[in-house]
């Protein structure tokens, strides 16, 4: 099993015939995720790769098609209206890979995503992925292996390398989800746990933080309550200077808060294991299973 | 994106807030010609630099004469100011803001701040202004009054009547004040700021108010429909090696330590960060050079971290997802032929065509030293800048 996403899920791509998009989405088939259906506004009636059918908009793209999910590789100053449409549509699922989108739009969508049934993942992510079934995202499908393991992560290679780790030591994962990487996304820690912690078929969870907001901390309170599955979790930037943005827009020690000593600190507290270095996070997945 | 005080001041000048006045000056001569033009008692000179506590830093001096004007905005420019926020190296002293002093009864604080918790603005106000907020969170938790502002509504009239009424301002005095907050709240969203502290926002002794000190960052990602704003940034202000990796696209950030990394991927950057302490020695620099890896950026990014003199080793930490490590590879070949690498270079290169990468490697007859895994990188770096000491 899985979470989120698996064979059934029909997606659409939002920016299919861009660079990145076209790529994604060739990328994506062939690990047979189901695309049945691009969007590119102006390209409406011509095909992708002769074989996926274009739309001007998502809402025609939904209905014709029966898409339930979309993924976005739409330029930032375009990708809050396309998030916005995709809302609209009612499509139960919206992964937003783009990277640097106001906040102030991010503002708007949040505010949209409060009031529809929609689940955001992203932006500023790199997808999800259940391993064998599906992936929605830009993740190499290479290193994954179906199992047991959910992973969340805010980062992108930092999650390629946890899963490398697993795989390598023979665990495989059940879904893989990066929540992204700013300041406003659309799918917490707290709700990829939940989703997790409810999914009979995960039976342990990696967490990858970094500094920044408190994301981590309430992750920690819910694991401390609600969770009984085990959590493995690295929190990356405990060598970041104060003040500097590390990268991802919402990697920022702003006023002395969000550091990783802190969030490190909430999650030992709650009764996750902490992976004291980032090589480490393989090792520590495979004892809290009892391998 | 960090803005100038005087820029700030400028920006919510142009909504109509009242602000202090005064103007830039880079020499002392324009010092004292605004200081005459200002036909003020008292003139206050203040360093623009890109942090906060001036005044204890001898960055702010209260100048009485055209003279005084002129010496002091002398002995000031130029000088290399250190306050908490500067770091140990300071920052110089290029601009002065030249101001009238302001009689003052009350000083206060007023801030507009992203809540990520809550995924929502929020305007804070303190009767402590002049001390930094987070001295008064931590002393005073009870003194700062917070409303937030609702995504779609935004800051309402009534919720800065009632920040206005908390700071102390009361019968027809109210009204400038919910005035200043309103506007305040409109400059944040229409010029997409991430952050607005006014701090310390003034009383007079007649009871109107006047930004003193402000203190504004931009949203970099929004500066795309904000030309005139980013014409704002400062580049003197930033790190020049910083400065050079963002035109190249890669995401730099010169720190302290003697093992330089290259990195794609921030999350990645920042744990290798981590794994090069763990290992025993310290990072020299965050190094991102993105999705979108190739030979030139591979290149470009040796360049940056060569050009930091402290670096004593390198440690190259590509995972191959979208970017493949054979062309990584051949980035390192290329650019050992254009640069002199004269210290040990560790090189990690997992997924994507990853084998074929090793042996480009081994075949190019480079001396590098190549790792497995990420701990046996940091191990190897670690041993090779222990082996040069």
């Amino acid at each position: 099993m899985s979470i989120l996403i698996d064979e059934s899920t029909r997606a659409i791509v939002q920016g299919i015939t861009g660079g990145e998009g076209s790529f994604h989405a060739r990328q994506m088939m062939e690990y047979g995720t189901q695309i049945v259906a691009g969007v590119t506004p102006g390209r409406g009636g011509k095909r992708f790769d002769d074989r996926v059918p274009i739309y001007d908009t998502v809402a025609e793209a939904v209905r014709d098609q029966r898409a339930n999910a979309s993924v976005i590789f739409v330029p930032a100053a375009f990708a809050a209206d396309a998030i916005l449409e995709a809302v609209d549509a009612n499509l139960a699922l919206v992964v937003c890979i783009t990277e640097g989108i106001p906040i102030r739009d991010m503002l708007m969508v949040y505010e949209a995503l409060h009031r529809s049934t929609t689940r955001l993942v992203g932006p500023n992510c790199p997808g999800i992925i259940s391993p064998g079934r599906a992936k929605l995202g830009i993740m190499p499908g290479s290193i994954h292996k179906p199992g047991v393991v959910g992973v969340v992560s805010r980062s992108g290679t930092l999650t390629y390398e946890a899963v490398n780790q697993l795989t390598e030591l023979g665990i495989g994962q059940s879904t893989g989800i990066g929540i992204g990487g700013d300041a406003i996304i659309g799918t917490s820690f707290t709700d990829a746990l939940q989703l997790f912690e409810r999914d009979p078929d995960t039976r342990a969870v990696v967490l990858i933080g970094e500094i920044g907001g408190t994301a981590e901390e309430e992750a920690a309170a819910f694991i401390r309550t609600q969770m009984h599955k085990p959590v493995v979790a690295f929190i990356a930037g405990r060598t970041a200077p104060v003040g500097r943005r590390m990268g991802h827009a919402g990697a920022i020690i702003d006023g002395g808060k969000g550091t990783a000593e802190e969030k490190i600190a909430a999650l030992k507290a709650a009764g996750a294991v902490i992976a004291e270095s980032p090589a480490d996070i393989g090792q520590n997945v495979k004892s809290v299973l009892g391998l | 994106m960090k803005i100038h005080e005087y820029q700030a001041k400028e920006l919510l000048r142009r909504h109509g807030m009242p602000v202090q006045r005064g103007k830039v000056a880079s020499t002392p001569e324009e010092a004292r010609a605004i200081a005459q033009d200002l036909q003020a008692q008292e003139v206050v000179l203040k360093a623009q630099v890109h942090a906060g506590g001036r005044g204890k830093a001898g960055g702010i001096r209260l100048v009485h004469t055209l003279e005084e004007a002129e010496t002091t905005a002398r002995q000031m420019l130029g000088m290399r100011l250190m306050t908490p926020q500067t770091g140990a190296n300071g920052k110089i002293v290029r601009r002065l803001l030249v101001a009238e002093a302001a009689k003052i009864a009350r000083e206060l604080y007023v801030g507009i701040v992203l809540e990520r918790a809550n995924n929502r603005l929020v305007m804070m106000a303190s009767t402590e202004g002049g001390v930094e907020i987070e001295k008064t969170a931590a002393v005073s938790p009870e003194k700062i009054i917070k409303e937030p502002i609702d995504r779609v509504l935004g800051l309402q009239p009534y919720q800065a009547r009632r920040l206005a009424y908390a700071l102390g301002f009361s019968g027809d005095r109210h009204r400038e004040a919910t005035a200043f907050l309103l506007n305040l709240y409109t400059a944040f969203m229409q010029n997409d700021c991430s952050l607005a502290e006014i701090n310390p926002l003034v009383v007079t002794p007649e009871g109107g108010v006047l930004v003193l000190d402000a203190k504004i960052n931009l949203d970099d990602h929004a500066l795309f429909r904000h030309r005139d704003l980013a014409e704002l940034r400062d580049f003197s202000e930033e790190d020049p090696l910083e400065v050079e990796a963002s035109q190249h696209h890669l995401n730099y950030i010169k720190l302290d330590g003697s093992v330089g990394c290259m990195v794609n991927g921030a999350g990645l950057a920042m744990a290798t960060m981590d794994i090069i302490k763990l290992a025993g020695a310290e990072p020299a620099n965050f190094l991102d050079v993105g999705g979108g890896a190739s030979a030139e950026t591979v290149e470009k990014g040796f360049r940056i971290i060569l050009a930091d003199a402290t670096v004593k080793a390198i440690l190259v930490n590509i995972f191959g997802g979208i970017v493949r490590c054979d062309r990584i590879a051949r980035g390192i070949i290329e650019a050992s032929k254009s640069i002199r690498i004269a210290v040990p270079v560790v090189v990690r290169l997992a997924g994507t065509n990853s084998a074929e990468a090793t042996s480009l490697l081994a075949e190019s007859g480079l001396d590098l030293l190549v790792a497995r895994d990420l701990r046996e990188a940091a191990e190897k770096v670690v041993a090779a800048l222990d082996r040069k000491k």
